[in-house]
């Protein structure tokens, strides 16, 4: 019965594969566990299988919890993990298979924020060294085309007067001003798709939506694409068109950001929105509803569909057995769970 | 006169010494709650929340400058109080903390189980084993299976970790707990379920809460009232459901502007501007540089003008 059921092409979801930027294909990546240094003692099954397309200018959102791969599978995509099995493909050509100066060329299309903005600026160099830095590694040679583009890089992230945070060392600045050179040094490459973890988590609430709207606006202007990684669906909306739900190293759900803050379909997606407040006095009065235990182990995750020990819809024989495909209950809208299997699915 | 509040705050101090010169990190906070009551301070970072919890709690370090002010628990004023007598018979007994970052903040090389009876070894003189039947009925109150008291802090996750955490506050039954920050590190559903492991103690002991945050959205899963702290001073205190719906003072408004909402598809909005620094405060009401309303009599320090039960420090209101 089960071999009946045609998963789902990924194509319904995202653009044809030849209209991609970046085509994540069957994408896995493990880390070996060793035993006194040199004994297999299995692997980390950090992401396992996750496919998607992404378009020029377009932003997706990938949404989880700590621990469920989704840095790993950034990493993978900025070339800094080499995938287990499948690929990651950038216009046409595969990531892994570049050497040292084709993956120079890919990182100077591919910027980079990092979710510690203090953590990624080396403390000892100013802000114009920082942002100088990426110029001199790719041969910009007139020092006058550096210090151009370096003024210019900084009056797009609006920190002007730009003459006064150049000669800054990046604690003379404030968080958001920090993000902000991050920012500056992700673009000053002119990249075609920028990769932002966690951007604005350590930031204060006033400043994240600042942040946000200036990715946002980058973002259109430029035609980028964008990957924002998050665990908070709150800021989602505001920023990307569609989202990817990671579970326990896959993508369990793939839609559009309305479609799936209106009607999420994985069971899992239904927590994570159940579980996300909003400001309301009512809230004090009622407890949330939370699927039980943790996420599960990636040495040893359970068999079947991996959220099922904790899924309260869970199908005996089904569920706990066979994994998932991929079913669209709608066009545009994947998800990777038996209850949306054929057409009388529950909505 | 009978004191009918658990804790008075009167006119509370803490400015640090530091090589930028004086930090009014608490700078003259009036402010009282009543028994079995939660109570959120808001504040974004460096308004001086976390050292209200300090100067409460007497958690001092050592580039105190000025440390004054009077606060009042259960009547008797425990600012007088010698540090000795303080520890043994406040700090933990009557009031406790869930610090910040719970998941360094305990003991690796000690099991948790013993970390969370020390408390009542400590101040009670029970011994071992009865502390540990106290321990062990906490970690059911927390949700934290029993097993685990045998556990050390590396072997927990995350939100287990902040449970602990959450029963060593309550073991000695304290009246009052101060959480700063308890779920800021967290993942949304271990959030979710720390608030609701909050909501059962709230319910089941006598307990009443002080609940430091900067998260808007989860603090109004506990709060009963709402203090919001900028530059060192409390501005408003409001009934929660009167403050969800509507903010008073401009520097409340804007924060709950700034809220990026799931349920709703109004925009979020940014405060322009920064908060002043807590060692170059500005004169009069301090966050009259980024008011849209601001006016002239705002270059003078604002009264705090009682309002149909709420309090709000705004020439506005007066």
């Amino acid at each position: 019965m089960i071999q009946m059921q045609l998963p789902v092409n990924t194509a319904v979801v995202s653009a044809p594969a030849e209209a991609a930027l970046l085509s994540v294909r069957g994408l896995h990546v493990w880390f070996e566990l060793r035993r006194w240094g040199f004994g297999h003692a299995g692997y980390v099954r950090a992401v396992d299988d996750v496919s998607f397309d992404l378009r020029q200018g377009e932003a997706v959102a990938i949404v989880g919890e700590s621990g469920c791969g989704k840095s790993s599978l950034m990493r993978a995509i900025l070339g800094l993990h080499r995938p287990t099995r499948g690929e990651v493909v950038f216009r046409g050509q595969t990531v892994s298979a570049f050497n040292a100066r084709d993956l120079r060329a890919y990182r100077a299309q591919v910027g980079f924020v990092q979710q510690d903005p203090f953590g990624a600026l080396p403390p000892f160099m100013t802000v114009a060294r920082i942002l100088e830095e990426p110029l001199l590694i790719n041969g910009v040679k007139d020092p006058a085309e550096r210090a151009a583009r370096v003024r210019k890089a900084l009056e797009e992230v609006k920190l002007s007067p730009v003459g006064d945070f150049l000669p800054k060392f990046p604690h003379m600045l404030s968080g958001g001003q920090q993000q902000r050179v991050v920012i500056a040094r992700a673009m000053i490459l002119e990249p075609r798709l920028i990769v932002a973890d966690e951007p604005v988590s350590m930031l204060d609430a006033s400043v994240r939506v600042e942040i946000l709207r200036l990715l946002r606006g980058l973002q259109e202007t430029h035609n980028l694409a964008v990957i924002y990684i998050t665990h908070d669906l709150s800021t989602v909306r505001y920023f990307a068109e569609r989202i990817f739900v990671m579970y326990a190293g896959r993508l369990i759900e793939k839609a559009g950001v309305d479609d799936l803050l209106q009607t999420p379909r994985h069971p899992y997606t239904h927590a994570l929105l159940a579980a996300t407040s909003d400001p309301d006095a009512h809230n004090a009065t009622v407890f949330k509803e939370v699927p039980p235990g943790e996420p599960p182990s990636l040495v040893k995750p359970p068999p079947g569909c991996r959220f099922h020990p904790r899924c309260a819809q869970a199908i005996a024989g089904r569920c706990d057995e066979h994994v998932p495909p991929e079913f669209a209950p709608q066009p545009g809208h994947a998800v990777a769970c038996w209850l949306h299997e054929g057409p009388d699915a529950p909505a | 006169m009978q004191d009918t509040a658990l804790l008075r705050i009167e006119d509370l101090k803490l400015h640090f010494r530091t090589a930028q010169g004086t930090v009014r990190a608490v700078d003259g906070v009036n402010f009282q709650m009543g028994f079995r009551e939660a109570v959120v301070v808001l504040g974004e970072s460096g308004c001086g929340k976390s050292s209200l919890a300090k100067a409460v709690l007497r958690l001092l370090p050592r580039n105190v400058q000025t440390y004054s002010g009077r606060v009042f628990l259960d009547g008797a004023d425990v600012m007088r109080l010698a540090e000795a007598e303080f520890r043994q018979n406040v700090r933990w007994v009557r009031m406790s903390l869930v610090p910040q970052a719970a998941m360094t903040s305990l003991n690796p090389v000690l099991k948790v189980g013993d970390q969370v009876a020390e408390p009542m070894m400590a101040h009670y003189n029970v011994g071992k084993k009865d502390a540990l039947g106290q321990a062990r009925k906490m970690f059911q109150h927390v949700g934290v299976p029993a097993d685990f008291l045998e556990r050390y802090a590396f072997e927990l996750s995350g939100g287990m970790r902040q449970r602990v955490a959450i029963a060593m506050s309550l073991v000695t039954s304290p009246a009052l707990i101060l959480l700063d920050e308890p779920t800021s590190a967290l993942d949304v559903l271990t959030q979710a379920n720390i608030m609701n492991v909050l909501k059962r103690v709230k319910q089941q002991m006598e307990t009443s809460f002080i609940l430091i945050t900067h998260d808007i959205a989860t603090s109004s899963e506990l709060a009963d009232r709402v203090a919001v702290m900028y530059a060192g001073q409390i501005v408003e205190v409001s009934d929660a459901p009167r403050f969800f719906a509507e903010p008073l003072h401009p520097y409340s408004r804007k924060l709950m502007a700034s809220v990026p909402r799931l349920r709703s598809t109004q925009a979020p909005e940014f405060i322009a501007g920064r908060p002043p620094s807590l060692s170059d405060l500005p004169g009069g009401c301090r966050f009259a540089p980024r008011c849209p309303h601001r006016f002239a009599k705002c270059d003078q320090d604002p009264p705090v003008v009682e309002q149909a039960g709420r309090q709000v420090k705004c020439w506005l209101h007066a």
